[in-house]
């Protein structure tokens, strides 16, 4: 299949492990938060990189932006070795590299006027004239939704919502191609989770970003991805186009995340899947296949427990399955 | 059918910046019937949590709840009690869960501990009978190796493990309702999907009525009898789950659900209501949804009651009487 998106993120092998010193000197195994993702995200085109807390998304996000230091792997930007690269090349291509967070509040000087905090990124990477620049925050205010006169406010002054249009709006102050987006609507009501999904959309195709779009709820995703990948202990476990994912999920773990989302009709069919126990610690994770410990596939065994899976091309996703070609559809599993 | 709770024109306030008060919860009423689940369903400052906690006189000071309130559990004022009769109605009759189990459990206590205060709290039993009733729980509420988890400290459970023992604490003292605010909000989706199989499980086997304080609509479409939909500080919309889900009315309601994006059916882009919802001290004169309503009309300007939209379902605005002009 052609790809319709040329890549400008290509990230191969990403290893990112904490290390902390245990009690006495004594080393604590590593939380393993990322242990071996590859993948692309191509011009113009949204990833989302899904899982549930402690899956290493986030902290895959970080990486590859270097806000912290990788372990081991590659990244490359528009086709620079980002991992290699000194302070100053570093600073200079991390103009075409942002992120916007779950909480912009805690991102923003609450001293700061936003028209302020807005005008820095131009200022440091000397975009615009000094007098230029007033209305290039204008601007900016306006195309992210928010009134220009706000320029003069500071941050307490604002809701959820428009702190979130304050921390995009500073990120594309510096005229990015590629923006980690991480868990920006979890946090706000639905209907402003909804005006921020729209305003992301609208950008995106107004300005030809690329996105990773890291989040833990997949309708909310299925808006705004071309392609998911899911992850599960620190692993991509299955990746594809979205309607692929979402329609005929391959890994047994992304038919259980679907089967979890709560639908909002109550004539639906509820096939909930209901894995049993909690999600194993990244510093100590399974031997074998990450998620044979709460698996339900129906030929699970001892091959799960001792080999791990590859992921592989299967119908549509490629997935870590040893057996995804018979994994059970939700309907079935609701079935039995 | 028996009716454990009937809330009529409940109105909560706090002092205001001028002196004037002003009212987070203005004018709520519903009621509950045993073994059923009643949803109220808004967004951040719709006043739905503060409703519940006005259920237990549990208003954080300086705010109050206004006389003309009536809160009645069966037989009990409950609004007329104090002290001692106070404190056996909470916990006794309602059991409460949060959406943070960390900050309402004791972190330096054992999870054993804190469930056997709850039940001597309110039954007359021997410790060691107590400690056997507070490892049945744990495992009524699904904690694998209950009598390894009585010992632990509530930081050495996961999030999904602290609120089923939030649940199991709720449910020492045998509550005839349960009020659930944000239960799984703060949860990853699978180990939400285990908490609410708890609660529904629960839910049946004791016959226990919930009152469900979610923003969630998926959440409220698998499990919720009735629907209250509430803004700024008043329910909107009420009616039966089914009803309120096939033929959203108020247009508050009609813009959450063109906002809530969606795991199935056909892909469309949102369609969200513009702006934000005013500050409680700042309700908007009229309709209190004038000002973002894309069908507001002149008679917006005047406050509407809760009007029919059929049988059984009522909504807080002047489209009731004119329905042709709330097609589409």
């Amino acid at each position: 299949m052609a790809r319709p998106f040329p890549p400008l993120v290509e990230v191969r092998d990403l290893v990112k492990h904490y290390h902390s010193a245990g009690l006495f000197g004594r080393a604590a195994p590593p939380v393993r938060a990322v242990d071996g993702v590859s993948f692309n995200v191509g011009r113009g085109e949204t990833l989302a990189l899904v899982g549930e807390s402690g899956c290493g998304k986030s902290s895959a996000g970080r990486t590859i932006l270097r806000l912290q230091e990788p372990t081991s792997g590659t990244m490359l930007f528009d086709g620079a070795d980002v991992f290699a690269l000194d302070r100053n090349p570093l600073r200079q291509l991390r103009r075409r590299m942002q992120i916007i967070f779950q909480d912009p509040y805690s991102s923003l000087n609450p001293r700061m006027t936003i028209g302020a905090a807005i005008a820095e990124g131009i200022e440091i990477h000397r975009l615009a004239p000094r007098a230029e620049i007033p209305r290039r925050v204008a601007a900016l205010l306006e195309e992210v939704g928010l009134d220009p006169t706000y320029a003069r406010r500071y941050p307490h002054e604002f809701s959820g919502g428009q702190r979130q249009r304050i921390g995009i709006a500073r990120a594309l102050a510096v005229e990015p191609a590629f923006i980690v987006c991480d868990e920006p609507v979890s946090a706000l009501d639905v209907s402003v989770q909804a005006q921020v999904l729209n305003l992301l959309s609208d950008l995106q195709e107004h300005r030809g970003l690329s996105y990773l779009f890291i989040a833990h709820d997949l309708a909310v995703v299925r808006q705004i991805a071309h392609r998911i990948a899911v992850m599960y202990l620190g692993r991509i476990v299955e990746e594809g186009p979205t309607d692929q994912i979402l329609a005929n999920p391959r890994h047994p773990y992304t038919v259980a995340l679907l089967s979890a989302v709560p639908e909002p009709d109550p004539t639906a069919r509820r096939d909930r899947i209901v894995l049993a126990g909690d999600l194993p610690s990244p510093s100590n994770p399974p031997p074998g296949c990450p998620f044979h410990t709460r698996c339900f596939h129906p030929l699970k065994n001892d091959r799960c427990r001792t080999e791990v899976p590859p992921l592989r091309p299967v119908a549509g996703t490629v997935a870590a399955c040893h057996y995804a070609e018979a994994t059970p559809t939700l309907a079935e599993v609701g079935a039995s | 059918m028996s009716r454990v709770l009937e809330v009529r024109d409940l109105r909560v306030s706090f002092p205001g910046p001028d002196h004037r008060r002003f009212y987070p919860v203005d004018g709520v009423t519903f009621s509950l019937e045993r073994g059923k689940t009643m949803a109220l369903v808004g967004e951040s400052g719709s006043g739905k949590s503060l409703t519940s906690l006005a259920l237990l006189q549990l208003v954080p000071s300086p705010g109050r709840v206004e006389t003309g309130s009536v809160i009645r559990m069966g037989e009990t004022d409950v609004l007329a009690l104090r002290g001692e009769a106070l404190r056996r109605i909470r916990g006794r009759r309602v059991g409460m869960i949060f959406q943070d189990p960390m900050t309402s459990l004791n972190p330096v206590f054992t999870v054993g501990d804190q469930i056997v205060e709850g039940i001597l709290a309110h039954f007359k039993m021997p410790r060691a009978a107590a400690r056997e009733r507070a490892l049945q729980l744990l495992q009524e509420v699904g904690i694998p190796d209950p009598s390894t988890r009585l010992k632990a400290y509530p930081h050495q459970l996961s999030g999904g493990m602290r609120q089923r023992v939030m649940i199991a604490i709720a449910l020492s003292a045998e509550p005839e309702i349960l009020v659930a605010d944000e239960p799984t909000t703060a949860l990853d989706v699978t180990v939400q999907a285990q908490i609410l199989e708890v609660l529904d499980r629960l839910q049946e086997s004791r016959g226990m009525a919930v009152l469900l304080i979610t923003h969630d609509l998926g959440i409220v479409a698998g499990r919720a009898d009735r629907v209250a939909v509430m803004y700024a500080g008043q329910i909107v919309e009420e009616a039966p789950t089914a009803r309120l889900f096939a033929n959203p009315s108020h247009p508050y309601t009609q813009g959450l659900f063109a906002s809530v994006p969606r795991i199935k059916g056909p892909l469309r882009r949102l369609n969200p209501i513009g702006g934000s919802i005013p500050a409680p001290t700042a309700w908007p004169s009229g309709c209190r949804f004038r000002p973002r309503c894309p069908k507001a009309f002149d008679k917006s300007e005047l406050e509407p009651p809760l009007l029919t939209v059929e049988p059984d379902h009522q909504m807080r605005c002047w489209l009731a009487e004119e329905p042709n002009k709330n097609r589409g």
